[in-house]
């Protein structure tokens, strides 16, 4: 059963590790995106749409252009989803808070809308989305995992996407330490005049990590269609996984390697109530209450310690203008 | 021997919005020479150096870099023409390195190896005699360390055109006299550098050639060996100084502030302010001379309840009850529960003193909204007070609902000081109140300190103009590095022994 | 480098700040009610494609959905209502620069304690005490849920925008709870109509309007809300703190104090609102019941800079939004949250429009120097 747990809470740990890990790159920046689960959504969506149509256009599918297409899809919609919010905080330094809802409540519409409405709009005649043969492709494990006993089931029975998020997480832990550009990077979220008095394009390196940021947060949402849902997209069935992720960058103190065990730790608090014998209902809905309440006390710690490593980015949230006095 | 231009302006010009900080400036930059520019407060020498390293970019002319017209877009473009500046502001990231700031925004081939780059910089530093820990993180450095990394900083990204933006006014002696070794050096190695000051001595010291501004516009240059300080000072000024400050005597000075053997220490663990005792009269006022950063806003806040000292006592000699009243540890709130009128014109007129996106009305309603049992505020006393000082003290603005923050320079502290005296106080201590203010409404602000003062105030008046300092005060304090360095009597000192004490570092207290 | 030296070019524009020639106020707004217009355009245009109608149709359709008849009237009101009071309970936090977005969750609390004193106590309290119990219970647990972050803001510091949110899932998941504990029937997850024989904690119609007294409750805290920011002392002090802390020091103004008093007001009326939807709408509480509201009212508030006056503008252009393309959605057969995507497009452009406010794009000088 310890297995089984792993396993689920890794299920449920990948989507918020590809939000996390794409909240982390734009919060490095200097952006707070309270976007992020409005991007999740787009990301899902938009995946859904593009393999819908490809269902729909074809008798046999073709298990590469299976994947690729919703997952080009995914990074389309997500990308225009954090152009979006860069052009408008970054070009024109609106508030990053507001600018965030507003992206939330845009995206997590249109996911809800397009995942209502698009039967009707395509004029197809199926009677729901159900993407169950792109999910299949998508839930591709390793053929030998199952042989390998408990290892195999718990590091290697899933679905390429998870190792994706994994290795993203990873490389990103790189880029932020071992790289120039990721220590251009991190300076510009901390102190942008700083950054560009040292010659950094700030508001390149904002455009590209909130961009990068969003595009990885949104395959968040493919992941969770594709392979947690079975290809079945129910509107507000993604609930508030995004703030989720946002919680998690707090709980890794902005670091995407921590941030891999805190979403796996999330994941298995999301569902560990299925586990616990004698549980009611309502004492369900208390444990759920769980990975919030541990964000708060590491943000009470964090901001008691004072230690400067600890702490968001220095200028999170704040728009950078140069020529301010 | 021919001199090779490095940088040459030609009439640039930088507005904000109606301030005019550059007005056609031209301006040469010889390799191999160190180039003092000079100027006040506020005459421009930053925003001007600013739009060579690509901070700002000039309304209108040109830039030339080695006799070729540029454009210099950013801080990138700047770097590209080996022009490295070095902020009086550091531009340091916080939490990283020494080295890593050092290496920050530098395009290098290869893999980025720290490491290696910390070996390169050690030889940068090991060559200038600086001593720097690489691996140290900025938020636990001194300021001296701080500068020392920009320094390197410039040097290691192979600048040949080096700009300084006051670089000595956080310095010891010491350490000045070490920069300027350094600076040798390179003027040596036939770079070009640029300091920019308003210290005459270190002028006179260190530069070949010295570039005049004075309130936006270039006035001159001349060789430092054909000029001497009252030359310098000429054009700085504009006219020798004799400034004619009024300064009357009253008869009748008591002992208002006593301050004993108060010290602080600030949030990083420095201690600011080291056993600082002095009285303030009435009918007195005392001036307070130091360089820049030497512990007198600290003071001042001190005094007026903004700051938990570490030790010792200020204690108010109350006229009206003839009692002793003690100041430390009390909030601006308790003290004025005491009755007693203290009031303070901060440096920071827009960051503290003031609040820029209310009106004057409101702005008057700082001190006195309090007032009354109502939980509603009163706006008709201000509002009058509003008009009243507009009209007294000449405000130029389109009327008392304005935002100070439209206001320039000099209106603004013309509301503050302004309001600060409607209070009718006791103790009235400014800090730098004339900063950056036209002639007309800096003698406004002196003579509305003379009348403070012959109304019996007791005036604490922080300059750093020390003409100003010798004809309006009666007494001046002068502070070093967080202590009383000596007190002397305005009417008879010099400013030969003003600007001694000033960077007279206090040798014997030091050791505790 | 070499192409930089060769090709001397100013760049194309550079933007400036408008800090002493700000715009004109009527200016300023011209630029607001234009980026509405487009993004209604945008709107229209995004409906015809999606629907085929004729644009026209469209925007008939909308004002149809919103003001179509007495009834729908009503409910836009009550909608209006509802979003402009959360809106005024977010403003004091705002204004004072303190991040409060977990209107959400204040909101919830406020209206499960409502809920619990409609289930509770409804029927064993007498009218007179019950409802000044069950109104002051509503304001306090809203008042409690934002002093919490607030506390924790003023003595550490604590980053207040990612605690406000964190509280709003507490929040959810408290309400989850409840709704079971005191689901009807037993274990379904919902309470349902509460006390819907008795009425009991239910507010009185008003000249046979449900929805009246909540619309008046609303335009009283509008204008106190407006009195308070404009002529108290604490509205004073508020927009200090929120310009700049050092001059609240300096002037003697305890700092930590309005942080925390400033957030029981947010919170209070964040509670007040909670009634309003548990008491004097819905009767029955879910995790839904604040439905995003506390979002959207950071927006509203943003919008109409802080201003009560203007709050009813902004709110009323959000609820119509909800309620036309909510009918688009009826009409045309498609999903509901075709509202969401029009509040989305709107508010970017409003958003995006105050940069124009704010800065000023200086273009190049067109004359040719050789």
């Amino acid at each position: 059963m310890v297995v089984q747990i792993i396993q689920r809470a890794v299920m449920q740990g990948i989507p918020l590790l590809f939000g996390s890990t794409g909240e982390i790159l734009t919060e490095k920046a200097g952006n707070l995106n309270l976007g992020t689960a409005g991007v999740m959504y787009v990301g899902g969506i938009s995946g859904v749409i593009g393999a819908f149509l490809y269902e729909q256009s074809v008798e046999v599918l073709n298990p590469a252009l299976a994947i690729i297409i919703p997952v080009l899809a995914c990074l389309l919609g997500s990308l225009i989803m954090g152009l979006i919010y860069s052009f408008l905080t970054v070009s024109l330094r609106a508030n990053q808070n507001v600018t965030g809802l507003a992206l939330t409540t845009f995206g997590v519409g249109f996911g809800n809308f397009f995942g209502g409405s698009l039967i009707k709009i395509t004029g197809l005649d199926v009677p729901s989305i159900t993407l169950t043969r792109t999910s299949l492709c998508f839930q591709k494990s390793l053929p030998f995992a199952s042989k390998l006993g408990w290892f195999g089931d718990v590091f290697l029975s899933y679905s390429f996407l998870a190792y994706v998020a994994v290795a993203i997480a990873i490389i990103c832990t790189i880029y932020f330490n071992r790289t120039r550009s990721g220590l251009k990077l991190r300076a510009v979220g901390e102190n942008p005049a700083t950054a560009d008095a040292a010659g950094i394009n700030v508001e390149k390196y904002k455009y590209l990590s909130i961009c990068l940021g969003s595009m990885i947060a949104g395959l968040g949402g493919l992941y969770y269609v594709m392979d947690y849902a079975c290809g079945i997209w129910s509107n507000d069935a993604f609930g508030d996984r995004g703030w989720l992720a946002i919680a998690i960058v707090i709980f890794a103190i902005w670091r995407p390697n921590l941030s891999i065990v805190g979403s796996i730790l999330f994941g298995g608090l999301f569902i560990v109530h299925n586990y616990i014998p004698g549980l009611t209902f309502a004492s369900q809905e208390l444990i759920k209450m769980t990975p919030y309440v541990v964000t708060i006390i590491v943000l009470i710690v964090i901001s008691m310690l004072r230690k400067r490593e600890f702490q968001p980015p220095e200028s999170l949230g704040l728009s950078y203008f140069r020529e301010d006095r | 021997m021919s001199r090779q231009a490095a940088i040459e302006l030609k009439n640039i010009t930088k507005t904000f919005g109606n301030i005019i900080a550059n007005k056609d400036v031209n301006l040469t930059v010889y390799r191999g020479e160190v180039l003092s520019i000079l100027g006040e407060n506020g005459s421009g020498k930053t925003t001007l150096m600013n739009m060579i390293s690509g901070i700002y970019f000039p309304d209108h002319g040109q830039i030339f870099v080695d006799g070729k017209e540029v454009m210099i877009k950013s801080p990138k473009d700047a770097f590209d023409f080996k022009i490295g500046m070095i902020h009086q502001h550091f531009k340091l990231v916080d939490v990283f390195t020494a080295a890593e700031n050092i290496v920050l925004g530098l395009e290098e081939k290869g893999r980025y190896n720290l490491k290696k780059s910390v070996k390169e910089i050690q030889k940068i530093c090991d060559q200038y005699g600086f001593e720097l820990d690489l691996n140290k993180k900025i938020y636990e450095m001194s300021v001296s360390e701080k500068q020392t990394v920009e320094i390197v900083k410039v040097l290691y990204r192979g600048a040949d055109i080096l700009i300084l933006d006051e670089p000595t006014a956080v310095l010891t002696p010491q350490e000045i006299k070490k920069l300027f070794s350094v600076l040798k050096n390179m003027r040596a190695d036939g770079k070009a550098i640029v300091i920019i000051t308003h210290k005459l001595n270190e002028v006179m010291e260190i530069s070949d050639r010295v570039a005049v501004l004075r309130k936006g516009e270039y006035i001159g240059t001349v060789e430092t060996a054909e000029a001497n300080e009252s030359i310098l000072t000429e054009m700085m000024v504009g006219k020798k100084i004799e400034l004619n400050i009024e300064r009357t005597d009253v008869e009748k000075k008591e002992d208002r502030l006593v301050v004993d053997n108060i010290s602080y220490v600030n949030h990083e663990g420095l201690k600011v302010l080291k056993n600082v005792s002095f009285t303030a009269r009435s009918g007195e006022i005392l001036g307070i001379a130091g360089i820049a950063g030497s512990g007198q806003r600290e003071l001042l806040e001190s005094i007026a309840g903004l700051r938990k000292l570490s030790d010792g006592t200020i204690v108010y000699n109350n006229p009206q009850t003839g009692k002793k009243d003690y100041l430390r540890d009390k909030t601006p709130v308790q003290i004025r529960e005491l009755g007693i009128r203290l009031s303070f014109v901060p440096e920071d007129r827009l960051g503290m003193g003031l609040v820029g996106n209310m009106d004057i009305i409101d702005n008057m309603m700082l001190r006195s909204y309090r007032k009354g049992k109502s939980a509603f505020l009163q706006r008709k006393a201000p509002k009058d007070l509003a008009e009243k000082i507009i009209d007294d003290l000449e405000v130029v603005t389109p009327g008392a609902t304005t935002p100070v923050r439209r206001l320039s320079g000099g209106n603004v502290q013309k509301v503050l000081v302004g309001r600060e005296i409607a209070a009718a106080p006791t103790v009235f201590m400014a800090a730098y109140p004339v900063r950056g203010l036209d002639i007309n409404s800096s003698y406004m602000i002196y003579n509305l300190l003379n009348n403070q003062k012959e109304k019996g105030v007791a005036v604490i008046f922080v300059g750093e103009d020390l003409d100003v300092l010798l004809q309006l005060c009666d007494r001046i304090l002068v502070i070093s590095s967080g202590q009383i360095s000596g007190v002397v009597d305005a009417r008879t000192a010099t400013k030969e022994d003003v600007g001694l004490l000033m960077t007279k570092t206090g040798g014997e207290n030091d050791g505790e | 480098m070499e192409n930089k030296t060769n090709k001397v070019r100013e760049p194309l524009f550079h933007i400036t700040k408008r800090s002493n020639n700000a715009m004109k106020p009527a200016a300023a707004w011209g630029v607001r009610i234009a980026a509405v217009v487009v993004a209604l355009i945008l709107c229209g245009v995004v409906t015809v494609l999606l629907t085929g109608e004729n644009p026209f149709k469209v925007y008939e359709t909308m004002i149809d959905g919103a003001f179509g008849s007495e009834r729908k009237i009503w409910a836009l009101a009550q909608n209006t209502a509802v979003l402009l009071c959360i809106s005024l309970a977010v403003t004091p936090a705002f204004k004072m620069k303190f991040w409060n977005i977990g209107a959400e969750g204040q909101v919830l609390m406020g209206g499960l304690a409502t809920a619990a004193c409609m289930i509770l106590l409804g029927n064993k309290l007498p009218p007179i005490l019950f409802y000044p119990v069950m109104i002051i219970a509503s304001v306090a647990a809203g008042a409690i849920w934002g002093l919490i972050p607030a506390f924790f803001k003023a003595q550490w510091n604590t980053n207040e925008t990612l605690f406000t949110l964190m509280m709003n899932y507490i929040a959810i998941q408290i309400v989850s709870y409840f709704c079971y504990i005191w689901s009807v029937p037993k274990g379904s997850g919902h309470i349902g109509i509460i006390n819907s024989a008795s009425q009991m904690g239910w507010f009185p119609k008003i000249g046979g309007q449900s929805y009246l007294c909540n619309i008046l409750i609303v335009l009283v805290l509008t204008v106190f809300m407006f009195i308070y920011f404009k002529y108290s002392k604490h509205g004073y002090e508020i927009s200090v703190v929120g310009e700049s802390e050092n001059t609240a020091r300096y002037i003697g103004i305890n700092v930590k104090k309005v942080i925390l008093r400033t957030m029981l007001l947010s919170g209070a009326v964040c509670g007040i609102a909670g009634l309003i939807l548990v008491s004097g709408t819905d009767h029955t509480i879910t995790r839904d019941t604040a439905g995003g509201r506390g979002f959207t009212a950071i927006m509203v508030s943003w919008l109409a800079h802080f201003d009560p006056i203007y709050m009813i503008i902004t709110s009323l252009l959000i609820a119509f939004l909800e309620k036309g393309a909510g009918q688009i959605s009826t009409n045309f057969g498609l999903n509901d949250s075709f509202s969401e995507i029009l509040t989305g497009i709107i508010i970017f452009f409003i958003i995006g429009s105050e940069f124009f406010i704010n800065y000023e794009i200086k273009f190049r000088e067109k004359e040719a120097k050789k």
